[in-house]
Protein backbone atom coordinates (compact mmCIF):
# COMPACT_ATOMS: atom_id res chain seq x y z
CA UNK A 1 0.00 0.00 0.00
CA UNK A 2 3.26 2.47 -0.18
CA UNK A 3 2.40 3.19 -3.81
CA UNK A 4 -1.14 4.16 -2.96
CA UNK A 5 -0.85 7.17 -1.95
CA UNK A 6 0.92 8.02 -5.61
CA UNK A 7 -1.70 6.43 -7.52
CA UNK A 8 -5.30 6.68 -7.95
CA UNK A 9 -6.18 5.38 -4.23
CA UNK A 10 -10.05 3.18 -4.94
CA UNK A 11 -12.24 4.10 -2.79
CA UNK A 12 -14.73 1.64 -1.77
CA UNK A 13 -17.44 4.08 -1.37
CA UNK A 14 -17.68 6.12 -3.97
CA UNK A 15 -19.50 3.93 -6.35
CA UNK A 16 -22.58 4.48 -3.51
CA UNK A 17 -22.59 8.52 -4.71
CA UNK A 18 -25.84 9.52 -5.60
CA UNK A 19 -25.21 11.69 -7.98
CA UNK A 20 -27.85 14.30 -9.90
CA UNK A 21 -28.06 13.78 -13.73
CA UNK A 22 -31.06 15.99 -14.37
CA UNK A 23 -32.08 19.27 -12.55
CA UNK A 24 -29.57 19.93 -10.21
CA UNK A 25 -31.27 22.98 -9.20
CA UNK A 26 -35.01 21.90 -8.69
CA UNK A 27 -36.18 22.70 -5.14
CA UNK A 28 -39.61 21.57 -3.44
CA UNK A 29 -40.15 23.14 -0.13
CA UNK A 30 -36.48 23.27 0.11
CA UNK A 31 -36.26 19.81 -0.57
CA UNK A 32 -33.89 19.06 -4.00
CA UNK A 33 -35.91 16.85 -6.45
CA UNK A 34 -33.28 16.14 -8.88
CA UNK A 35 -33.20 13.08 -11.41
CA UNK A 36 -30.42 11.36 -9.96
CA UNK A 37 -28.60 8.20 -11.07
CA UNK A 38 -30.70 6.61 -8.75
CA UNK A 39 -33.76 7.17 -9.91
CA UNK A 40 -32.30 6.57 -13.67
CA UNK A 41 -31.64 2.71 -12.36
CA UNK A 42 -34.91 2.61 -11.28
CA UNK A 43 -36.89 3.68 -13.89
CA UNK A 44 -34.37 0.93 -15.79
CA UNK A 45 -35.41 -1.85 -13.55
CA UNK A 46 -38.58 -1.12 -14.19
CA UNK A 47 -38.76 -0.74 -17.98
CA UNK A 48 -36.50 -4.25 -17.77
CA UNK A 49 -39.22 -5.87 -15.86
CA UNK A 50 -42.09 -4.36 -18.14
CA UNK A 51 -40.87 -5.37 -20.90
CA UNK A 52 -40.14 -8.99 -19.25
CA UNK A 53 -43.90 -9.22 -18.32
CA UNK A 54 -45.62 -7.94 -21.89
CA UNK A 55 -43.25 -10.33 -23.38
CA UNK A 56 -44.58 -13.01 -21.91
CA UNK A 57 -48.15 -12.37 -21.20
CA UNK A 58 -49.66 -13.53 -24.33
CA UNK A 59 -51.68 -16.37 -23.02
CA UNK A 60 -50.85 -18.64 -25.69
CA UNK A 61 -52.40 -22.31 -24.69
CA UNK A 62 -48.79 -23.65 -25.64
CA UNK A 63 -46.33 -21.77 -23.88
CA UNK A 64 -43.10 -20.29 -25.87
CA UNK A 65 -40.11 -20.14 -23.43
CA UNK A 66 -40.58 -16.27 -22.72
CA UNK A 67 -44.17 -17.30 -21.41
CA UNK A 68 -42.63 -20.20 -19.38
CA UNK A 69 -40.20 -18.26 -17.92
CA UNK A 70 -42.69 -15.05 -16.49
CA UNK A 71 -45.45 -18.14 -15.65
CA UNK A 72 -42.38 -20.22 -13.45
CA UNK A 73 -41.60 -16.76 -11.85
CA UNK A 74 -45.45 -15.96 -10.76
CA UNK A 75 -46.17 -19.52 -10.01
CA UNK A 76 -43.21 -19.43 -7.50
CA UNK A 77 -44.25 -16.31 -5.61
CA UNK A 78 -48.21 -17.90 -5.74
CA UNK A 79 -47.30 -21.59 -4.65
CA UNK A 80 -45.12 -18.86 -1.91
CA UNK A 81 -48.06 -17.23 -0.48
CA UNK A 82 -50.27 -20.46 -0.78
CA UNK A 83 -47.71 -22.35 1.51
CA UNK A 84 -47.34 -19.55 3.54
CA UNK A 85 -50.63 -17.86 4.19
CA UNK A 86 -53.25 -20.09 2.86
CA UNK A 87 -56.10 -19.47 0.50
CA UNK A 88 -56.30 -15.82 1.78
CA UNK A 89 -52.62 -15.14 0.38
CA UNK A 90 -53.75 -14.99 -3.18
CA UNK A 91 -55.01 -11.77 -3.45
CA UNK A 92 -51.39 -10.44 -2.27
CA UNK A 93 -49.82 -12.11 -5.04
CA UNK A 94 -49.38 -8.90 -7.47
CA UNK A 95 -47.72 -6.74 -4.65
CA UNK A 96 -45.25 -9.99 -3.25
CA UNK A 97 -44.75 -10.99 -6.80
CA UNK A 98 -44.04 -6.58 -7.92
CA UNK A 99 -41.67 -6.45 -5.01
CA UNK A 100 -39.64 -9.66 -5.74
CA UNK A 101 -38.95 -8.72 -9.36
CA UNK A 102 -38.03 -5.59 -8.65
CA UNK A 103 -35.62 -5.96 -5.78
CA UNK A 104 -34.28 -9.38 -8.24
CA UNK A 105 -33.59 -7.51 -11.47
CA UNK A 106 -32.41 -4.45 -9.14
CA UNK A 107 -29.99 -6.46 -7.72
CA UNK A 108 -28.87 -7.98 -10.86
CA UNK A 109 -28.94 -4.68 -13.04
CA UNK A 110 -26.35 -3.37 -10.02
CA UNK A 111 -23.80 -6.39 -10.77
CA UNK A 112 -24.54 -6.17 -14.57
CA UNK A 113 -20.18 -5.68 -15.79
CA UNK A 114 -21.29 -2.89 -17.86
CA UNK A 115 -18.24 -0.59 -16.40
CA UNK A 116 -15.86 -1.87 -19.57
CA UNK A 117 -18.84 0.11 -21.77
CA UNK A 118 -18.29 3.43 -19.62
CA UNK A 119 -22.00 2.86 -17.55
CA UNK A 120 -21.40 2.02 -14.29
CA UNK A 121 -24.70 0.71 -13.23
CA UNK A 122 -25.89 1.77 -9.53
CA UNK A 123 -27.36 -0.71 -6.78
CA UNK A 124 -30.52 1.47 -5.63
CA UNK A 125 -30.78 -1.86 -3.22
CA UNK A 126 -27.50 -0.94 -1.40
CA UNK A 127 -28.82 2.39 0.14
CA UNK A 128 -31.33 2.23 3.18
CA UNK A 129 -33.71 4.66 2.01
CA UNK A 130 -34.72 2.53 -0.82
CA UNK A 131 -34.89 -0.74 0.84
CA UNK A 132 -36.50 0.97 4.11
CA UNK A 133 -39.30 2.12 1.92
CA UNK A 134 -39.97 -1.13 0.83
CA UNK A 135 -39.88 -2.48 3.83
CA UNK A 136 -42.37 0.28 5.18
CA UNK A 137 -44.74 -0.37 2.29
CA UNK A 138 -44.66 -3.92 3.50
CA UNK A 139 -44.94 -3.25 7.29
CA UNK A 140 -48.08 -0.47 6.49
CA UNK A 141 -49.79 -3.60 4.84
CA UNK A 142 -49.67 -5.52 7.25
CA UNK A 143 -51.38 -3.00 10.13
CA UNK A 144 -53.89 -2.09 7.84
CA UNK A 145 -54.82 -5.28 6.83
CA UNK A 146 -54.11 -6.94 10.65
CA UNK A 147 -56.86 -3.57 12.37
CA UNK A 148 -59.14 -3.85 9.52
CA UNK A 149 -59.59 -7.51 9.44
CA UNK A 150 -59.24 -7.93 13.77
CA UNK A 151 -59.88 -4.59 15.03
CA UNK A 152 -58.49 -4.30 18.08
CA UNK A 153 -58.03 -8.14 18.33
CA UNK A 154 -54.98 -7.79 16.38
CA UNK A 155 -52.97 -6.78 19.80
CA UNK A 156 -53.57 -10.65 20.58
CA UNK A 157 -50.54 -11.03 18.03
CA UNK A 158 -48.53 -9.96 21.75
CA UNK A 159 -49.67 -12.71 23.28
CA UNK A 160 -49.19 -16.51 21.62
CA UNK A 161 -51.92 -18.37 22.47
CA UNK A 162 -51.45 -20.69 25.70
CA UNK A 163 -49.30 -18.26 27.51
CA UNK A 164 -49.90 -18.96 31.40
CA UNK A 165 -51.14 -15.14 32.66
CA UNK A 166 -47.90 -14.21 34.81
CA UNK A 167 -45.50 -14.54 31.62
CA UNK A 168 -47.91 -12.20 29.36
CA UNK A 169 -46.82 -9.34 31.34
CA UNK A 170 -43.23 -10.19 30.16
CA UNK A 171 -43.87 -12.11 26.32
CA UNK A 172 -45.92 -9.41 25.31
CA UNK A 173 -43.30 -6.45 25.71
CA UNK A 174 -40.72 -8.67 23.84
CA UNK A 175 -43.05 -9.81 21.08
CA UNK A 176 -44.13 -5.92 21.25
CA UNK A 177 -40.41 -5.04 20.49
CA UNK A 178 -39.54 -7.66 18.07
CA UNK A 179 -42.82 -6.43 16.21
CA UNK A 180 -41.57 -2.87 15.88
CA UNK A 181 -38.14 -4.03 14.74
CA UNK A 182 -39.50 -6.09 11.67
CA UNK A 183 -39.77 -3.50 9.22
CA UNK A 184 -35.50 -2.02 10.14
CA UNK A 185 -34.21 -5.67 10.19
CA UNK A 186 -36.19 -5.82 6.32
CA UNK A 187 -34.72 -3.36 5.30
CA UNK A 188 -31.43 -3.11 6.51
CA UNK A 189 -30.71 -7.22 5.43
CA UNK A 190 -30.82 -6.40 2.17
CA UNK A 191 -29.18 -3.13 2.14
CA UNK A 192 -26.31 -4.15 4.19
CA UNK A 193 -25.96 -7.73 1.95
CA UNK A 194 -25.88 -5.34 -1.32
CA UNK A 195 -23.52 -3.18 -0.26
CA UNK A 196 -21.22 -5.39 1.74
CA UNK A 197 -21.29 -7.83 -1.34
CA UNK A 198 -20.27 -4.31 -3.61
CA UNK A 199 -17.40 -3.05 -0.92
CA UNK A 200 -16.18 -6.83 -1.29
CA UNK A 201 -15.54 -6.29 -4.92
CA UNK A 202 -14.23 -2.99 -4.89
CA UNK A 203 -11.99 -3.37 -2.39
CA UNK A 204 -10.47 -7.06 -3.97
CA UNK A 205 -10.16 -4.73 -7.39
CA UNK A 206 -8.09 -2.61 -5.79
CA UNK A 207 -5.99 -5.34 -4.67
CA UNK A 208 -5.29 -6.32 -8.37
CA UNK A 209 -4.81 -2.76 -9.67
CA UNK A 210 -2.65 -1.93 -6.71
CA UNK A 211 -0.85 -5.22 -6.76
CA UNK A 212 -0.14 -4.88 -10.50
CA UNK A 213 1.07 -1.11 -10.02
CA UNK A 214 3.75 -2.03 -7.54
CA UNK A 215 5.47 -4.46 -10.08
CA UNK A 216 5.03 -7.60 -11.72
CA UNK A 217 5.98 -9.86 -8.30
CA UNK A 218 3.21 -8.26 -6.17
CA UNK A 219 1.14 -8.26 -9.46
CA UNK A 220 1.63 -12.34 -9.16
CA UNK A 221 1.40 -12.87 -5.91
CA UNK A 222 -1.23 -10.69 -4.75
CA UNK A 223 -2.93 -9.62 -8.14
CA UNK A 224 -3.83 -13.28 -9.58
CA UNK A 225 -5.22 -14.30 -6.50
CA UNK A 226 -7.15 -11.84 -5.67
CA UNK A 227 -8.59 -11.81 -9.07
CA UNK A 228 -9.83 -15.58 -9.16
CA UNK A 229 -11.38 -14.94 -5.99
CA UNK A 230 -13.47 -11.83 -7.42
CA UNK A 231 -14.58 -13.97 -10.18
CA UNK A 232 -16.10 -16.33 -7.33
CA UNK A 233 -17.25 -13.90 -5.50
CA UNK A 234 -18.99 -12.32 -8.26
CA UNK A 235 -20.76 -16.04 -8.86
CA UNK A 236 -21.34 -15.80 -4.92
CA UNK A 237 -22.84 -12.11 -5.67
CA UNK A 238 -25.51 -13.36 -7.83
CA UNK A 239 -26.85 -16.29 -6.00
CA UNK A 240 -27.18 -13.65 -2.80
CA UNK A 241 -29.11 -11.26 -5.31
CA UNK A 242 -31.64 -13.84 -5.43
CA UNK A 243 -31.14 -14.85 -1.99
CA UNK A 244 -31.95 -11.71 -0.60
CA UNK A 245 -34.39 -10.68 -3.05
CA UNK A 246 -36.47 -14.08 -1.94
CA UNK A 247 -35.87 -13.59 1.93
CA UNK A 248 -37.58 -10.04 1.52
CA UNK A 249 -40.76 -11.25 0.00
CA UNK A 250 -40.55 -14.30 2.10
CA UNK A 251 -40.52 -12.24 5.21
CA UNK A 252 -43.00 -10.23 3.79
CA UNK A 253 -45.94 -12.90 3.16
CA UNK A 254 -44.97 -14.30 6.99
CA UNK A 255 -45.71 -10.77 7.94
CA UNK A 256 -49.02 -10.51 6.12
CA UNK A 257 -49.72 -14.23 7.17
CA UNK A 258 -49.88 -13.12 10.91
CA UNK A 259 -52.08 -10.25 9.86
CA UNK A 260 -54.72 -12.51 7.88
CA UNK A 261 -54.56 -15.51 10.24
CA UNK A 262 -53.40 -14.24 13.89
CA UNK A 263 -51.86 -16.94 15.71
CA UNK B 1 -3.61 5.66 21.48
CA UNK B 2 -5.01 8.37 19.84
CA UNK B 3 -9.11 8.15 18.74
CA UNK B 4 -8.07 7.15 15.38
CA UNK B 5 -6.50 4.26 15.69
CA UNK B 6 -9.22 3.24 18.57
CA UNK B 7 -11.53 3.60 15.67
CA UNK B 8 -9.57 1.28 13.49
CA UNK B 9 -8.97 -1.87 16.17
CA UNK B 10 -12.95 -1.61 17.45
CA UNK B 11 -14.38 -2.01 13.52
CA UNK B 12 -12.20 -4.98 13.20
CA UNK B 13 -13.64 -6.33 16.69
CA UNK B 14 -16.98 -5.91 14.89
CA UNK B 15 -16.15 -7.84 12.44
CA UNK B 16 -15.79 -10.78 14.53
CA UNK B 17 -19.40 -10.88 14.46
CA UNK B 18 -19.43 -11.38 11.06
CA UNK B 19 -17.09 -14.39 11.29
CA UNK B 20 -20.04 -15.63 14.55
CA UNK B 21 -22.78 -15.42 11.56
CA UNK B 22 -21.03 -17.44 9.23
CA UNK B 23 -21.08 -20.51 11.70
CA UNK B 24 -24.40 -19.72 12.38
CA UNK B 25 -25.36 -19.42 8.88
CA UNK B 26 -23.43 -22.80 8.31
CA UNK B 27 -25.24 -24.43 11.15
CA UNK B 28 -28.63 -23.83 9.34
CA UNK B 29 -27.82 -25.02 5.80
CA UNK B 30 -25.35 -28.14 7.52
CA UNK B 31 -28.12 -29.25 10.10
CA UNK B 32 -30.78 -28.69 7.17
CA UNK B 33 -28.92 -31.02 4.39
CA UNK B 34 -28.16 -33.70 7.28
CA UNK B 35 -31.79 -34.63 7.98
CA UNK B 36 -32.75 -33.64 4.17
CA UNK B 37 -30.32 -36.50 3.41
CA UNK B 38 -32.17 -38.56 5.70
CA UNK B 39 -35.57 -38.22 4.63
CA UNK B 40 -35.51 -36.48 1.29
CA UNK B 41 -39.03 -36.45 0.34
CA UNK B 42 -40.29 -33.64 3.15
CA UNK B 43 -36.43 -31.87 2.53
CA UNK B 44 -38.73 -29.67 -0.07
CA UNK B 45 -41.87 -28.43 2.01
CA UNK B 46 -38.82 -27.01 4.77
CA UNK B 47 -37.68 -25.08 2.24
CA UNK B 48 -39.56 -21.81 3.44
CA UNK B 49 -38.30 -22.66 7.25
CA UNK B 50 -34.58 -23.15 6.17
CA UNK B 51 -34.47 -20.02 4.61
CA UNK B 52 -35.87 -17.82 7.60
CA UNK B 53 -33.42 -19.38 9.77
CA UNK B 54 -30.94 -18.49 7.13
CA UNK B 55 -32.49 -14.98 7.22
CA UNK B 56 -32.45 -14.48 11.18
CA UNK B 57 -28.59 -15.98 11.30
CA UNK B 58 -27.55 -14.46 8.73
CA UNK B 59 -28.98 -10.66 10.07
CA UNK B 60 -26.96 -10.73 13.37
CA UNK B 61 -23.51 -10.83 10.94
CA UNK B 62 -24.85 -8.05 9.06
CA UNK B 63 -25.72 -5.72 11.90
CA UNK B 64 -21.97 -6.64 13.09
CA UNK B 65 -20.85 -5.16 9.57
CA UNK B 66 -23.35 -2.24 10.15
CA UNK B 67 -21.26 -1.46 13.67
CA UNK B 68 -18.42 -1.74 11.97
CA UNK B 69 -19.09 0.62 9.19
CA UNK B 70 -21.02 3.25 12.01
CA UNK B 71 -17.73 3.48 13.49
CA UNK B 72 -15.29 3.78 10.21
CA UNK B 73 -17.69 6.06 8.47
CA UNK B 74 -19.84 8.09 10.90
Amino acid sequence: MAVAGETAKVDPMYQFTVKPLLGENLDIAGYNIAFTNSALWMLITAVVLWVFMIGGMKRELVPGRWQMTVETFTGFIDDMLEANVGKAGRKYVPYIFSLFMFILLANLLGLMPLGIFGVHPFTFTSHFTVTGIFAIISFAIVLIVGFAKHGLHFFSLFVPSGTPLPMVFVIAPIEFISFLFRPFSLGLRLFVAMMAGHVLLEVLSSFVIDGWNAGAGFGLLVGVPSFLLMVAICALEILVAGIQAYVFALLSSLYINDAENLH
Amino acid sequence: MDLEAAKMIGAGLAAIGAGMAALGVGNVFGSFLESALRNPGAADGQQGRLFIGFAAAELLGLLAFVVAMIILFV
